[in-house]
């Protein structure tokens, strides 16, 4: 957790020019939440933005195939630093999974394997 | 031109998943395919040939597609192996063929560069071209070449358009006969996945103009298709339809085939001295393949659906749908396909768990699919319901008997569910895989890609089932007539067999749960295909032939309680009654410890619940 902290402070990204801490709330509703930070996990159908970070944190050992192997194949499929982002549709039951707009493609996934997608909300 | 340069040249292609990959093979190969598997893995291997102009011929291999040479999945990994020449039982590629979505082209970018890094001489394909020139996608060919360092064509594979260029670019290299450079390629970390899309992204801005119509249309479908009502109520349409075209499309030609065969039995019964010989024809050879191929019209039409529907881009959808229902109960959402085909039969559904990248996922859908009511059950159910349960109307509108038939189909799902919530629950406590799935833009389907994918399923089951299947019914047909019946012996033939012994020696088994001897001698055939207890049971009360079931119908309705019928149709929702399944399971998992898995917790299921069935009845007054 640490260790992936110190290596997101070693490369210059998006998330250096954002102050810390991350604040632990639900966004708001899509257009009054510019400028917000979220996770991913939490975002709502029209939220978008700019994908800030993309972490190796939550919760190890919760998805079948650990931390940094779920922040690689992230990083695979594209929710990669500075790609634009925009959830489209989520689930019925537990408004889960959602599937979101990323650059040019769209892109299905769990909420659970979202949570370490953090997300510059646009206007 | 000398012998050496025209020796055969080796080509890979390598490419995202919905990428028009497996189009740009067929244009490349046409009919001269194969379909085999790699060496101790269950991956589908599919090579083709063609002849170039100057007269080289090109050995194609059409590799799994993938986000990555980081493997995830047995699929993936051949790719990764194949690309890197290591794969065991093949020949390293002379020439690697990327194939691009040319209106799609960021991580195929970042596949580029892995691929770069392996040294091999490469040609980038960008196919659908003419929906990127359609969308005003402007790209700098040349520009891209030369910052790539390899040839760039544009194709349309569905029409056939640029594949000569393609074909003379892999010519030339494989006439320049550079020897690979060394390879540098290594699993990325997340650092250098990040450096990859930099680049990938700044090669982009660089040779790439945005679409100036970019593509609405997806949007808009999918605004309906993906909406969490209308989505759903919408899937379950198109399952209804697909279900009612199973069942009605495939009624006359499946009526067709069984008619040839019992026809060609008749023929060979008539012309042949009575024996061995013919009784191993007719009742072995002929009516055992008889009683696999009877399900492929009724397969066809299933897979042309599922094709179709991928096709189009509708079954990421679907699965999208599906995932948290399945979620629930610990299955993959791409178990959603396999499941939904083992409908018609569980062997296509268990070789169509392929797709599931993670192991655990993939064999819970292996052990949980020959629960869904397939097709060889309906005669089994048909027999049952239409000689116990009265044909009744429920509230005006329902028959009691199609309400019955539905209860069965909903037992199959609902213990599916529940057998795959316990697996992950007690047997694999392990957390469930990442679930991420590209959505891709819907595409009309390509009619000739689509008889042709349909064609190969069709010609992978003939064969696969042929060869499992094939030296299982002979054993079957050995336990059924072997030894003979003494002469003059009264009752049916079958009573004197093996069959007939085990059917005897278990029978104090299964009396707990209502079945006398006939039934459980019938069980035994019966694991050849589960509708052959009919045939079976036919013969035994000897009504002859069991060509006419109002007939089997009455006589059992006349020996069996209605509890006994009850239990009879209960243990059909469980039983593994059928060899079959039980041996595609053993291959696709390579080991016997998955069949005997399945076998042992589907007996178990089938005893308890025919045991409960029979005995609620019977505190009814049914027995």
């Amino acid at each position: 957790m640490i260790i992936s902290r110190k290596s997101a402070k070693d490369r210059p990204s998006m998330h250096d020019m954002i102050a810390e801490p991350i604040v632990e709330t639900a966004p708001q509703a899509p257009g009054e939440a510019a400028g917000q930070l979220v996770r991913l996990s939490q975002a709502r159908p029209g939220h978008r933005g700019i994908i800030a970070e993309v972490r190796a944190e939550t919760h190890p050992g919760d998805h079948g195939v650990g931390v940094e192997e779920l922040q690689r194949r992230l990083l695979e499929f594209g929710f990669v630093e500075g790609a634009e982002i925009e959830v489209l549709h989520e689930g019925a039951i537990r408004r889960d999974p959602i599937a979101v707009r990323l650059d040019d493609m769209r892109v299905a996934l769990r909420r659970r394997d979202a949570e370490d997608i953090w997300i510059l909300l646009g206007p | 031109m000398s012998e050496a340069a025209l020796r055969t040249a080796r080509i890979a292609l390598v490419g995202n998943p919905n990428s028009g990959k497996t189009a740009l093979f067929n244009a490349l190969t046409g009919a001269r395919q194969k379909v085999a598997n790699y060496a101790g893995v269950t991956v589908e291997r599919k090579e083709g040939q063609l002849l170039t102009p100057d007269g080289r011929s090109l050995s194609v291999l059409d590799l799994p597609g993938t986000y990555s040479l980081r493997a995830r999945s047995p699929d993936e990994a051949v790719t990764r192996d194949a690309v890197l020449g290591k794969l065991a039982g093949e020949q390293a590629p002379d020439v690697l063929v990327c194939v691009a979505d040319a209106t799609n082209l960021r991580l195929v970018l970042r596949l580029i560069l892995e691929l770069k890094a392996v040294g091999r001489p490469m040609v980038l394909a960008l196919n659908m071209y003419d929906i990127a020139q359609r969308q005003g996608l402007r790209i700098d060919l040349e520009g891209l070449a030369r910052e790539l360092g390899c040839p760039v064509v544009t194709t349309v594979a569905t029409r056939k358009r640029g594949i000569e260029d393609l074909v003379a670019k892999v010519d030339a290299l494989a006439r320049a006969g550079e020897l690979p450079a060394e390879s540098r390629w290594r699993e990325p970390s997340a650092q250098e996945i990040r450096q990859a899309h930099r680049q990938a992204q700044r090669i982009l801005k660089s040779y790439v103009r945005p679409p100036e119509r970019p593509d609405t249309l997806t949007a808009k479908i999918d605004a309906v298709l993906l909406h969490p009502v209308a989505g759903l109520a919408i899937l379950l349409a198109v399952l209804f339809l697909m279900f009612q075209a199973v069942f009605t499309w495939a009624e006359v030609p499946k009526d067709l085939i069984d008619n040839g065969f019992q026809e060609t039995g008749a023929f060979l019964a008539a012309h042949m001295p009575d024996g061995l010989l013919r009784g191993f024809l007719v009742d072995g050879v002929i009516s055992g393949v008889g009683s696999v191929l009877v399900f492929l019209p009724q397969i066809l039409v299933l897979f042309l659906f599922i094709i179709l529907l991928e096709d189009f881009g509708y079954m990421a959808r679907a699965a999208f749908l599906m995932d948290r229902i399945m979620g629930g109960a610990g299955l993959h959402g791409r178990a959603f396909i396999p499941l939904l085909s083992s409908f018609a039969c569980a062997i296509p559904g268990i070789m169509a768990t392929r797709v599931i990248d993670n192991k655990r996922d993939r064999l819970t859908t292996i052990l949980v699919a020959p629960l869904m009511t397939c097709s060889a059950r309906i005669p089994v159910y048909t027999l049952i319901i239409s000689a116990f349960i009265p044909d009744r109307a429920i509230g005006g509108v329902m028959s009691l008997q199609g309400l019955v038939m539905f209860g069965l189909y909903a037992a199959g799902i609902v213990s599916a569910l529940a057998v795959s919530f316990v697996t992950r629950r007690f047997l694999w406590r392990g957390a469930v895989e990442p679930f991420l799935m590209e959505l891709p833009t819907y595409k009309a389907p390509d009619l000739e890609n689509v008889v042709r994918s349909l064609y190969l399923r069709g010609k992978i089951f003939v064969n696969r089932a042929g060869r499992i299947i094939f030296p299982l019914m002979i054993v079957v047909w050995f336990l059924a007539n072997f030894p003979a019946p003494p002469p003059g012996a009264p009752g049916p033939a079958i009573n004197y067999s093996l069959a007939g012994m085990i059917g005897h020696v278990i029978q104090p088994a299964l009396a707990p749960i209502g079945f006398n001897w006939q039934m459980t001698v019938a069980l035994i055939p019966g694991f050849a295909a589960r509708e052959v207890a009919v045939a079976v049971l036919g013969t035994v009360y000897a009504v002859g032939g069991g060509n006419a079931p109002g007939t089997l119908a009455t006589t059992l309705a006349h020996h069996w309680s209605i509890a006994t019928g009850l239990a009879f149709l209960a243990w059909y929702v469980f039983a593994p009654q059928c060899v079959s399944t039980l041996g595609v399971i053993k291959r696709e998992t390579n080991s016997w410890r998955w069949p005997l898995i399945a076998f042992g917790y589907m007996t178990a299921l089938a005893y308890v619940a025919a045991y409960a069935t029979y005995h609620l009845a019977a505190g009814f007054g049914l027995a």
